[in-house]
């Protein structure tokens, strides 16, 4: 109640300053509105999906340029002019997207870098487009027939469109896709194991930041009502990002800080740095840049991030969600065979590192892939799962071949897996990190996540995931963030996780890694209760102790073939297994 | 097109071609052992430049006071270090190479200055003065996020880049300047006519690669970057410090870029800004290699100089388009190439 009422006092404190401040003020807001619309979209794109652009000017000027021409050229009102720059920029950026996001990291920046200085120069060149000159003549904006000319009023329509965009982006960040825009940081395996398309989910982020730049240009185009190349350079675009790190790219209103203090910043700096240092010219991108590295080194998270937390105890207690269960798969019988591999091999150049492996498992049991170092357990795992195609030889889920399925396709048949190496996002709490793995059962997309109106859907997949979270015994956590677990429980929250995804097969990579005794007892036992409930799972482990204990069927794999095949007991009485682990006696 | 013209562009692409080569293997160089994408690579060119024309007009170039500050942060960086660790080993070395030889060099530099030193002088003291700041950058802007991920360190590196172009608009002023060149008159092949200036540069940019090329395979200290390349953690348990690797391959990407400089300074005028230009059509070259081979860095460099040569005949104003679109082909075809890879 207190959050709320404060946000309500803030924004009426705010609506009423433009009337009263002065002109210049009244400006500079003006412009911070038109900067914080360009910077919301890219911490979204940056901070919270972890795809740097530095090319969002461009986006900007295409907005502007659309516009400008349909309204000039055409004589098209503003209001299509808008449509016009959304069709051109979104043209652009699903182009751009399509051709980029899919490389690693820093290639993307390297194009933005790239696209940013070619469209300048184009927008300067094009001779319907006035060149480095400008167009001017353009109109000013009506709305039920007045004329939006007066910076006072303008400012109102600025601000809407930021206040608009700063919910929406808190809507989405608070659905189905916006848990999966923000695990995008985790890599696209993690996503991908979970059934999503990351890189669909890449290009709508990019798309939707680049369309809010496009926002920001056409509002500012038909303030200034004039239009040169010079406000859409590079130097534009660092500056934005200068501004989301200032802020705090990880933030909603992290973009509204830092349009906010870099642009007074920048006020300050251009009237002190000619008297200071004698000379004229825009020195102030030196501060710039030494506040950027020192705020990278010293501050990485930003302005806002000493904000947040105060305003985070303000936010009420979170309730335990419930609502109806999602619909569930259809189960197998027990005993009923559910995976098979079968004849499957795996070469990488001259190593066969998995040849000619078969075995099966049938539901309701716990099958143990086991095997000394370098036998091919992880090979394996992955020709499962999809990661890795098999040279020859095919796997079989429910009678139907899956090789050559990618990993969401295989992960939306039913198969959920747990990481060796925890991907977990820190940040987030255990029920949104659960959640992620319920992801795949709903099916709101971006637009519906993004005005909230998949309600329904989304409270019954939390509501999934804190079950999830109940059976394995994680109740006490469910709020708290995950990175604060130990790392026997973080593997758990990664048991609940995949559990969320309703599987028929539950794949663990060595879950006993890394833990200590008791940990290894708590996560046995929590295993042997879910094949009480009528899970199967397949477990590859190197721990001996951990495995013999608990499943009833073990393969052992070495130097890429299948060694034996049985029950614990007899397993480690068997010649060859011994030979293997404990050297032969010669 | 008559053949005369376009072996004239083939000319005029293979001189920025070589400088671009530069440029491509010092970035190729440095992302490998530091994952620094060295945006500010082209203002070592700019600075280079620009101190010779200072140093031609008889006036102290500007940037000895950056070379004095820089010097002064690092040592204090590394004070602070010490006094953390609380030790005092290394502070000798860190007080000489950045307090002590600094403050010789700009000595130097304030003496030699309205002296009208020789031209060979002028060209070692400008390099003499240019190449430390890039060890000092290193150990100022990069070397306390080392281990940072790449877009971390993408972004102080444009924040440098910005803040060095600042500070070259301050020293040198917004004209641009050309310098002398190393020699004069051409040689004429029949039709065939090279300035004294492109030879110049077609052997100092041979030279160059061959010493580079030297020093990796040969020397331990080339050896070590290299280790440290293919393995960063591998490189420091068998003893070799990433942070000397760091600011070793920032001082190799200097020396390249003030190279360059002086090399490209008699041919086309350098503006404080030209730098950045430069650098990220390095930049284009390098990333058509992957940002990992040094052969297809230095052969795609030359494709930019190629490409801009001759988009300045058809269409000049768009040659800067031309040039930079072609990343994005190029960036097309390795994505379809990495389709298959997945990270980590």
């Amino acid at each position: 109640m207190k959050h709320r009422a404060l946000q309500a006092a803030a924004l009426a404190l705010f609506s009423l300053a433009p009337l009263v401040v002065p002109d210049y003020w009244v400006t500079l807001l003006a412009y911070v509105g038109l900067y914080s619309l360009v910077v919301l979209g890219l911490c979204l794109l940056t901070g919270i999906a972890g795809q740097v652009s530095f090319g969002q000017a461009a986006f900007v000027g295409l907005g502007a340029y659309a516009s400008a021409w349909a309204c000039t050229a055409l004589a098209l009102s503003p209001w299509l002019g808008l449509l016009a720059g959304i069709a051109v920029t979104a043209l652009f950026a699903l182009i751009l997207g399509a051709v980029t996001l899919r490389l690693s990291g820093h290639f993307l920046p390297l194009c933005t870098l790239a696209w940013g200085i070619s469209l300048y120069y184009c927008f300067g060149n094009v001779g319907f487009l006035g060149g480095y000159t400008g167009l001017s003549g353009i109109p000013a904006l009506t709305l039920f027939g007045h004329e939006l000319k007066a910076t006072r009023t303008y400012v109102y329509l600025i601000w809407g469109c930021v206040l608009g965009a700063v919910t929406l982006v808190t809507l989405l960040l608070d659905s189905r896709v916006g848990r999966a825009v923000r695990a995008l940081t985790r890599g696209s395996q993690l996503l991908e194991s979970f059934g999503e398309n990351t890189m669909l989910l890449k290009l709508q982020t990019f798309l939707f930041a680049a369309l809010l730049g496009s926002l920001s240009g056409w509002l500012y185009v038909h303030y200034q009502r004039f239009l040169n190349p010079t406000p859409f350079s590079l130097h534009m675009g660092i500056e934005y990002l200068f501004m989301a790190v200032v802020g705090g790219a990880g933030y909603v209103w992290g973009a509204v800080l830092g349009a906010a203090s870099i642009t007074l910043l920048q006020q300050v700096l251009q009237s002190w740095l000619p008297k200071l240092l004698g000379a004229s010219g825009e020195f102030e991108t030196i501060v710039f840049g030494v506040l950027i590295v020192f705020m990278l080194q010293r501050a990485p998270s930003g302005l806002w991030a000493w904000i947040a937390p105060g305003l985070s105890r303000l936010r009420p207690e979170p309730e335990v969600p419930s609502a109806d269960a999602l619909p569930a798969r259809s189960r197998p019988q027990a005993g009923e065979p559910l995976l098979a591999v079968v004849g499957a091999s795996r070469a990488f150049g001259g190593l066969m590192a998995v040849n000619k492996v078969s075995f099966e498992l049938r539901a309701g049991e716990i099958l143990g892939l086991i095997g000394p170092n370098g036998a091919g357990k992880t090979t394996t795992f992955n020709l499962i799962t999809g990661l890795l195609a098999p040279s020859s030889g095919k796997v079989l889920f429910r009678g139907r071949a899956i090789t050559g399925l990618a990993p969401r396709q295989v992960a939306r048949l039913g198969i959920a897996r747990t990481f060796q190496h925890v991907k977990l996002l820190p940040q987030m709490s255990v029920l949104d990190n659960v959640a992620i793995g319920a992801s795949q059962r709903g099916e709101a997309g971006f637009l519906r996540c993004l005005l909230h109106l998949e309600r329904g859907e989304e409270h019954r997949l939390r509501a999934e995931a804190a079950r999830q979270i109940r059976r394995v015994g994680l109740a006490e956590e469910m709020f708290r963030p995950s990175g604060s677990l130990p790392l026997g429980k973080q593997r758990v929250v990664e048991v609940a996780r995949a559990l969320a995804a309703d599987p028929l097969l539950l794949l663990l990579d060595e879950p006993a890694a890394g833990l200590r005794y008791a940990e290894k007892q708590a996560l046995a036992e929590t295993l042997r209760q879910l094949r009480g409930e009528g899970m199967s799972v397949l477990l590859v482990e190197h721990d001996m102790d951990f495995v013999m204990g608990l499943v009833d069927r073990l393969v052992v794999l070495d130097f890429g073939t299948k060694l034996a095949e049985g029950l614990p007991r007899d397993i480690q009485t068997h010649p060859l297994v011994l030979e293997a682990y404990l050297g032969g006696v010669r | 097109m008559t053949l005369e013209i376009a072996t004239l562009l083939a000319q005029d692409a293979l001189t920025n071609g070589a400088i671009y080569v530069l440029m491509a293997l010092a970035l190729v160089m440095v992302f490998a052992v530091t994952r620094v994408i060295f945006v500010p690579q082209g203002e070592f060119l700019a600075y280079g430049a620009l101190s010779l024309s200072s140093l031609q007009a008889g006036r102290t170039p500007g940037i000895v006071w950056l070379l004095l500050g820089l010097g002064v942060l690092s040592f204090l960086f590394d004070a602070a270090a010490a006094l953390r660790e609380s030790r005092a080993r290394g502070l000798l070395r860190s007080g000489l190479a950045n307090l002590a030889v600094p403050a010789l060099l700009a000595i130097c530099a304030v003496w030699l200055a309205p002296r009208h030193p020789p031209f060979g002088f002028q060209l070692l003291l400008t390099i003499l003065l240019v190449a430390p700041m890039g060890p000092m950058l290193y150990r100022v802007a990069y070397q306390p996020i080392a281990d940072a991920p790449v877009l971390m360190l993408l972004i102080v590196s444009v924040a440098a880049q910005l803040t060095m172009s600042g500070l070259g608009l301050y020293f040198f002023g917004a004209e641009g300047s050309r310098t002398p060149a190393f020699g004069e008159g051409a040689l004429t092949l029949g039709w065939l006519r090279m300035t004294a200036q492109s030879l110049w540069v077609y052997a100092s940019t041979v030279v160059l690669v061959a010493a580079l090329y030297a020093f990796f395979e040969r020397s331990l200290y080339g050896k070590a970057l290299r280790a440290t390349a293919s393995n960063r953690v591998g490189a420091r348990l068998s003893g070799i410090s990433t942070a000397l690797a760091g600011k070793l391959c920032f001082l190799l990407a200097a020396l390249m870029g003030v190279m360059s400089g002086l090399l490209i300074g008699p041919i086309t005028t350098i503006y404080y800004d030209t730098g950045f230009l430069v650098g990220l059509k390095g930049f284009v070259g390098a990333i058509i290699g992957g940002l990992v081979s040094y052969p297809l860095a230095a052969a795609g460099a030359l494709l930019v100089g190629m490409l801009e040569s001759y988009a300045s005949f058809y269409a000049s104003a768009y040659k800067e388009v031309i040039v930079f679109t072609l990343i994005i082909p190029v960036l097309l075809w390795r994505s379809l190439a990495l389709l298959t890879k997945e990270e980590e």
